[in-house]
């Protein structure tokens, strides 16, 4: 059966083919092996018999076409309401057929499918919402992209992201040293402005565990400097570990379920070996998805929970200003109309839509709804790996348009979006669209306003 | 003819009728699977009921989801068609004459000017079903013809069973050819995706155990459908 050298059905597991796969640029070289890559059908037919069970099963079955999905879909939308675009239709002629013709499909049609999977939802499981079986569309793309994979029809960007976690235990290229090096730097830029501040790697028994998107110490550090000073502050017990400090998992995206199990792992040895009363995860949506709700399921906890109690950062933050160990300065509050990105992962998949508001109470004067909002808020656009992907960054752009709709009738130019992926898109929204807006994560904008005790304010 | 098929046809459909839905709900729940669909339905088993229950429920009251309410053309034949479907056979004065005759108990009935107005309403709202099918291009592309075979098994009982009712042609032909559909449909039940007279509550039950206890049925106040 045909493969190519480097679009297979074989896994990332070492750095040279790792390094092999990013040396080809934009993928071109992979994406024409693509064209070749036959299908494994025996494989195919295999995995479905023993992964389809009957809720998928039924989904598929029962589904009434009624179309009650098309509206709930932001592609949809964005697209000037294209029929194809409509979330059954799109299931329907992807993992329906596959499932009709028990994996008996050629190339083209798993291309098609591939195109389906990652450029047409993003799986913010919006349309489960609005159907009325229930039938979660999201849910369903999630599986696809899992078969997709294991015949090796993923996008490039997805198939190097899944190997850098089975590689590096993270979405990027950060060993042990570089990440525990960036730590001790933040650490020390951070100290000079808030005494005694420190970012404790490996402490046993802390009561929180702290841990974050790779994005983090690879391109924005000082997002774990203000981490560090807003624990600090509150007077937190906490710790950062050396190993299994990465929570994102492009492997999810990525549709690598075993990537998704080693990555998670790796979070739970740490808590394992560290032993801290409880974790809490950065300003991001999937992470916080993949290694709290997900996670547990893919490593066989049988509980459906994480080893120990896990907060999303905007249940910290609410905990924090709740309890008075965050303590806001009036005068510094926001006073211009600001806006919240609901994000998909943690809202409407985790039910933290309340926390969300009870800050934007603590730290905004003039906080606007988009409409709608909550668990029924749109997806950013860029979720689900899109952001990420070079092949489908038109079809991205155009689903942007309902996030800057949304933005433009709250009438605020500031975005509070705790979310990596969020506040990519919403980045890359102003960058297309030109709106005048402006996009925040909670740390920077907490830290500008939060009331800094005495003796932890540096002698002048 | 009557007597076979208000006889042992009737049985037969019946009996398949039962069997066939028991079997779905068994294999439906069988088929179940924490942790490929990743929800711990024996753990926390006490949220994944309140998510369920919750679930189901606000589906069943018109205008109680936010999909029924931005959706309210589709709502209102939602509802009138599956009131009358359901409503007009299990309380007609004829069908339950019929079950006192042979099983010697019958239910509450209504009368048949009621069932009259449930069987054009359902007939109407069934006309604008098929309307709608056609008109709107998102759901012109989902459909096929097998959505208009189950609208056709569904509503061809309530066609004949009307014009056998108020003697309108042959009553004997309209009378057998309403008890044949009627056993057509009782035995599609099962086979087709007409098995959502069962599996809507599955299905429901299931997502709504999967807000319930995985998506934030812990933290928040549940999810507002």
């Amino acid at each position: 059966m045909a493969e190519g050298k480097l679009c297979n059905r074989n896994m990332i597991n070492t750095e040279e083919e790792l390094r092999t796969l990013l040396a080809d640029t934009s993928g071109k070289q992979y994406y024409s092996e693509m064209m070749d890559l036959d299908v494994d059908r025996d494989k195919l037919k295999a995995t479905l018999d023993k992964t389809l069970k009957s809720r998928l099963k039924t989904w598929l079955e029962i589904c009434a076409h009624c179309g009650l999905c098309a509206d709930s879909c932001f592609i949809y939308l964005a697209n000037n309401k294209d029929p194809k675009q409509v979330p059954s239709y799109k299931i329907q002629s992807t993992l329906g057929q596959i499932v009709k013709k028990k994996g008996n499909v050629d190339n083209a049609f798993m291309r098609m499918t591939m195109d389906t999977a990652w450029a047409k939802c993003t799986c913010c499981n919006r349309c489960g919402m609005y159907c009325p079986f229930g039938i979660d569309m999201g849910v369903m793309f999630g599986y696809l992209r899992g078969l997709c994979f294991s015949q090796g029809f993923v996008p490039w960007e997805m198939k190097i992201g899944s190997g850098m976690h089975r590689v590096y235990r993270a979405q990027m290229d950060i060993s042990t040293e570089d990440w525990v090096d960036t730590c001790e730097w933040m650490a020390e830029e951070y100290e000079e402005d808030y005494v005694g501040l420190k970012i404790p790697v490996d402490k046993k028994n802390a009561n929180t565990i702290y841990t974050v998107n790779a994005r983090e110490p690879k391109h924005y550090p000082e997002d774990i400097g203000e981490a560090a000073a807003l624990f600090h502050i509150a007077g937190e017990d906490w710790t950062v570990p050396s190993e299994g400090w990465e929570e994102t998992s492009l492997a999810m995206f990525a549709g690598d379920w075993e990537a998704c199990k080693l990555q998670v792992q790796s979070v739970y040895d740490a808590i394992d070996r560290l032993k801290p009363k409880r974790m809490v995860v950065t300003e991001c949506g999937h992470a916080y998805r993949a290694t709290v709700i997900e996670g547990p399921y893919w490593t066989g906890q049988k509980s459906g929970k994480p080893p120990v109690e896990s907060l999303h950062y905007v249940e910290w933050v609410a905990e924090a200003l709740r309890t008075g160990k965050l303590k806001i300065d009036p005068a510094k509050k926001i006073k211009e109309p600001v806006t919240y990105q609901d994000s998909c992962n943690y809202i409407r998949n985790a039910g933290l839509g309340d926390t969300a508001r009870e800050i934007m109470s603590y730290i905004a004067e003039d906080f606007r709804e988009m409409t709608p909002c909550r668990e029924h808020n749109f997806c950013c656009g860029g979720g689900g790996g899109l952001n990420g992907i070079g092949r489908y960054r038109e079809e991205r752009n155009i689903g942007l348009k309902i996030k800057r709709d949304q933005i433009l009738a709250t009438g605020a130019k500031l975005v509070i979006s705790p979310c990596h992926n969020c506040w990519d898109a919403i980045r890359d929204l102003e960058e297309v669209y030109h709106i005048g807006i402006r996009w925040r994560f909670l740390k920077p904008i907490l830290l500008s306003m939060v009331i800094i005790p005495d003796h932890l304010k540096p002698e002048e | 003819m009557y007597q076979f098929v208000t006889g042992p046809l009737a049985w037969l459909s019946f009996g398949i009728f039962f069997i066939g839905l028991i079997v779905r709900i068994v294999l439906y729940i069988r088929g179940l699977d924490w942790q490929a669909d990743r929800v711990t339905y024996s753990v926390n088993t006490s949220y994944g009921i309140k998510g369920a229950i919750r679930s189901i429920i606000v589906w069943l009251i018109p205008f109680g989801t936010r999909s029924w309410r931005v959706n309210p053309g589709f709502t209102i034949l939602f509802f009138v068609f599956h009131i009358g479907l359901l409503v007009t056979p299990v309380f007609l004065q004829a069908h339950n004459i019929l079950l006192k005759e042979r099983l010697g108990f019958g239910l509450f009935t209504i009368s048949d000017c009621t069932a009259d107005f449930l069987t054009i309403a359902m007939l109407t709202a069934a006309a604008f079903i098929i309307i709608r099918r056609i008109a709107l291009s998102e759901v012109r592309i989902l459909t096929d013809w097998y959505d208009y075979l189950v609208l056709a098994i569904t509503v061809i009982p309530f066609i004949t069973g009307f014009l056998a009712s108020h003697l309108i042609g042959d009553y004997q032909f309209w009378l057998i050819l309403h008890i044949l559909s009627g056993e057509v449909m009782l035995i599609a039940i099962p086979f087709t995706k007409l098995s959502h007279f069962v599996l809507f509550f599955l299905s429901r039950a299931q997502i709504g155990m999967d807000y319930g206890i995985k998506r934030g049925g812990m933290k928040g106040k549940g999810l507002a459908w």
